[in-house]
């Protein structure tokens, strides 16, 4: 076996995260190994959403009391963190969305309608989540533009001669993933957005899958928009983050209408608030803002680079020991290097699912099905994998007991 | 999962009973679960006294769905047509035999659609539970 080396301290970052520390059934440690879909949440986190409720509830922006005016500084201030975090050139690009799905779809509608028309493209990939292929589609139908998709490579990644060659002057948006969520694949962004700039396009970044494990630098990837969930980065639900280049934003009409996104309100009609207040109509998710600035911290005190490595390690070790276990395929580039931690895999004709429930009984949680990304199962022509997804605070231990399960799997279901 | 996989179920994954399409056949309806991929498509053929002489069945799935298949259509034979409409949840449950959680019942019910729309002669089955 090689030597695989991490440069966290994974037994100091997991007393951090209380959920870990349980047995799903007696005698059965929980391997949390499903953090592509959602991440824990570590105890700063949960404190410090307890104590907005607890200690200074308010709404934000309005009031003039202590309180609000608090939980105004404690909102605002997490997205300064923000801004730095993704190295944004200021914190007015960082606008609060429900998740990565709002943010595309904020993109799509007020970006997408105020500038697309018959005859445009829009350029995505056959990789995708549903959340960077349906927003278009829907978009699509009501405007009459075409949407086109980069093929992929039998290996798992985005072929870049066909995507250079679809670029052809009338692609206006190229909608992409950062980090793939089930081959793992890590896309060349900043060769994407140098072609498209180059073509006329502007460049949307999925980055679900990617800013919570990789440094992340919105102006070195010179990426237009850039779209991620707090939930993936130890933050809480509810809440995510688009990015925007300033001067885009400015132009853009807003997306959602309502109280904090006006400046001035008539009856014969509205002006629009400066930013990012304009896109954030309606009382905001606060306490969940407040977490994530929280996550934020917890993330860049680690950080990301030494996350990255951390993942890079676990996932050259599971690649090796699952490629010992006969019968089971994994999606995606074969070369760790090239993809985040995430390893899908394919038992033989084996359903995902009774992969899923039996790992499930050896307390490894996984995720089964088609991970929101039913043209990419199409394209490998699978029907569904099982997807273990790696971050900060899992162990070489537990992949042991990922590929003990395995062998489990194959002597239930006789593989 | 010793129980949820157990020996007569294992059984008919493995050895799925009376798999194979008739034709031609009386009722004949497939339908798909969109989350799991599961695929299931059933032929019954029918005598004069509108009892099911044979049956036949071919899909794809986890080992849950196709087990229920495997179990439920074998059990069919000699069945008059209010029987197979009679059949509800519980015998399917009761027939495997298992607990199931809410996404593993929709493999387990699978079977139950197909039999009803089918013998329905419906697309939706009307009394299809959440």
């Amino acid at each position: 076996m090689r030597d695989f080396r991490t440069p966290l301290n994974v037994e100091s970052i997991r007393a951090d995260f209380p959920i870990l520390h349980q047995e799903v059934r007696p005698g059965v440690p929980l391997v949390y190994f499903d953090n592509a879909a959602t991440s824990q949440k570590p105890v700063a986190v949960i404190e410090a959403m307890d104590e907005y409720y607890r200690r200074y509830n308010a709404n934000v922006h309005r009031g003039l009391h202590k309180l609000s005016e608090e939980a105004t500084d404690a909102y605002e201030g997490a997205r300064k963190k923000i801004a730095r975090f993704i190295n944004a050139a200021s914190s007015r690009e960082i606008i609060y969305t429900r998740g990565t799905t709002e943010s595309i779809n904020l993109v799509a509608q007020a970006w997408g309608r105020a500038n697309l028309k018959p005859g445009d493209v829009v350029l995505s990939t056959e990789m995708e989540h549903h959340s960077n292929i349906v927003p278009w589609q829907m978009l699509a139908e009501q405007i009459g533009f075409e949407l086109r998709f980069v093929p992929l490579t039998d290996d798992g990644r985005l072929d870049m001669p066909a995507l250079h060659a679809m670029l052809d002057g009338r692609v206006k948006l190229v909608a992409v993933m950062h980090v793939s969520n089930v081959l793992g694949t890590i896309n060349p962004v900043r060769e994407i957005a140098e072609a498209a700039h180059a073509a006329g396009a502007l460049v949307l970044v999925d980055g679900a899958q990617s800013a919570p494990h990789l440094p992340v630098d919105v102006q070195a990837l010179d990426c237009d928009f850039f779209a991620f969930s707090s939930h993936k980065m130890l933050g809480p639900t509810g809440i995510g983050v688009l990015y925007g280049r300033r001067a885009l934003l400015e132009a853009m009409p807003p997306f959602l209408g309502g109280g904090d996104m006006i400046r001035r309100v008539e009856l014969s009609g509205s002006q629009w608030n400066e930013l990012p207040w304009k896109f954030e109509a309606g009382t905001p998710a606060i306490a969940e803002a407040i977490g994530l600035g929280v996550a934020v911290d917890y993330l860049t005190r680690i950080g990301t680079e030494n996350i990255h490595q951390h993942e890079l390690a676990i996932t050259s070790y599971a690649l090796e020991r699952l490629a010992e276990v006969p019968g089971v395929r994994v999606l995606g580039p074969a070369d760790p290097r090239e993809k985040g931690g995430v390893a899908a895999m394919v038992l033989r004709d084996i359903h995902a699912h009774d992969v899923a429930q039996i790992l499930d009984h050896a307390g490894i949680a996984v995720r089964a099905g088609h991970h929101c990304a039913m043209p990419l199962h199409q394209r490998y022509q699978i029907a569904s994998s099982a997807r273990a997804s790696f971050y900060l605070y899992n162990t070489f231990e537990e992949v042991d007991r990922l590929i003990e399960a395995l062998y489990k799997v194959k002597e239930t279901l006789a593989f | 999962m010793d129980d949820l996989y157990r020996e007569l179920i294992l059984d008919h994954y493995h050895n799925p009973r009376k798999k194979g399409l008739l034709h031609p056949a009386d009722i004949d309806y497939a339908e798909d679960n969109p989350v799991c991929g599961d695929h299931l498509h059933l032929t019954i053929r029918l005598d004069e006294n509108n009892r099911v002489q044979d049956v036949g069945w071919d899909g794809e799935g986890c080992a849950i769905s196709q087990a229920s298949a495997s179990m439920l259509y074998e059990s069919l034979v000699g069945k008059t047509l209010d029987e197979l409409r009679a059949i509800g949840k519980e015998d399917i449950l009761d027939m495997l035999g298992i607990e199931l959680g809410p996404v593993r019942l929709k493999c387990a019910l699978l079977s139950l659609k197909v039999l009803k729309a089918g013998a329905y002669g419906m697309h939706e089955w009307p009394g299809e539970e959440e």
